[in-house]
């Protein structure tokens, strides 16, 4: 198919003081039934979003952590960390979400989605997309 | 429809415009069949299968499946005689996310519109 | 009896904890809410700040502490405290300035 895209959501605000996060996610999942090449950004405060173990109970909101889970089941496959960010706020790989896909040509293995990238790569994976929306 | 109640066993239990229930914890077996009759359909195990796994699918991850998702998921969990489009469809005419996640008491799917 | 200085604003998108803490005197609070609370992560640059301000008596709201999975993994020397504490702050101190 050649009129596939290649998208490329950006993701720079942390999960709960302001609405970004949520929206993004809910145009994530809205635009996955269009079946183009979807790829994910973590920058910024924005790799808060991906930090496990939300408890959203005191706060009295619904926690949406888990939905990001969710994302390998529509075809999202590509999860972009950038390392100076996660590095800037002490944190590392391991304070993430494990975020799984199957993949179709190696007999539906569980593979990680996430992969964590250098800010010199980012910049080269926002200059490879077609679209980019910011969030 | 406009807002209004379902009526199961004397109680009230809110819905809105579309008939989804307004408090997710109102549901029950009950109540599926109560939404189930207004839709026009008769639960059987079929249909029940498909709810039980809405359920549990909203329990896991905290939304409603889209519909390529929901027939990807049962396919994998029934086999692919049941995950495929034209036997949801059977299952619930009118469109299997929606219908299914009504009766189930979830809100409607994200991008369902 | 000092003053209460609430921040919630991220400190690595906004100079708003910066702000506050040099504006800060001895023997007030400053209490983190909302997205102000990740300044308190342990091993943040942000963190720093916080343990480099003298004579403030930080605390940070226990919701919002949750909320983002950081139960646990704050710096030394913060106070968690939870909605009831953040009023005891509040009835505690002269007055109160919103760092927003």
């Amino acid at each position: 198919m050649s009129d596939v895209k290649k998208f490329l959501y950006v993701n720079r605000k942390p999960p709960h003081g302001t609405i970004y996060a949520l929206e993004s996610l809910e145009v994530v999942l809205i635009g996955a039934a269009f079946e183009q090449d979807v790829a994910l950004a973590f920058l910024d405060d924005g790799v808060f979003q991906l930090v496990k173990g939300w408890n959203t109970e005191e706060l009295g909101s619904k926690n949406f952590q888990p939905a990001y889970t969710a994302l390998g089941d529509y075809d999202i496959q590509k999860v972009y960390v950038e390392k100076e960010s996660l590095e800037e706020r002490g944190l590392s790989e391991d304070d993430l979400l494990e975020m799984t896909y199957e993949d179709e040509d190696d007999d539906w293995a569980e593979k990680s989605s996430i992969r964590i990238v250098s800010r010199e790569e980012m910049a080269q994976i926002m200059r490879d997309s077609d679209v980019i929306l910011s969030f | 429809m406009s807002a209004g109640f379902y009526e199961v066993n004397g109680k009230q239990v809110p819905h809105d415009e579309e008939g989804y229930i307004t408090n997710l914890s109102d549901w029950s077996k009950e109540l599926a069949e109560v939404i189930a009759k207004q839709e026009g359909i008769d639960m059987t195990e079929e249909h029940w299968d498909v709810v039980n796994f809405l359920r549990e699918y909203y329990d896991e991850y905290q939304i409603a499946p889209a519909i390529r998702v929901l027939v990807k998921a049962i396919k994998k969990k029934f086999g692919p005689e049941k995950g495929n489009n034209k036997y949801l469809y059977e299952l619930f005419p009118y469109g299997p996310a929606k219908q299914a996640c009504k009766i189930a008491g979830l809100p409607k799917p994200t991008g369902c519109v | 009896m000092g003053m209460l200085h609430t921040v919630n604003k991220s400190p690595y998108s906004c100079n708003t904890l910066q702000s506050c803490l040099s504006h800060a005197s001895e023997g007030d609070v400053v209490l983190l809410i909302e997205d102000g609370v990740y300044a308190a992560l342990k091993g943040g640059a942000a963190a720093e700040m916080l343990s480099s301000a003298q004579g403030v008596r930080i605390c940070a709201l226990s919701a919002d502490v949750k909320a983002r999975g950081l139960d646990g993994r704050l710096i030394d020397g913060v106070e968690v405290v939870d909605y009831g504490g953040f009023v005891d702050l509040v009835e505690q101190t002269d007055k109160t300035q919103a760092w927003l």
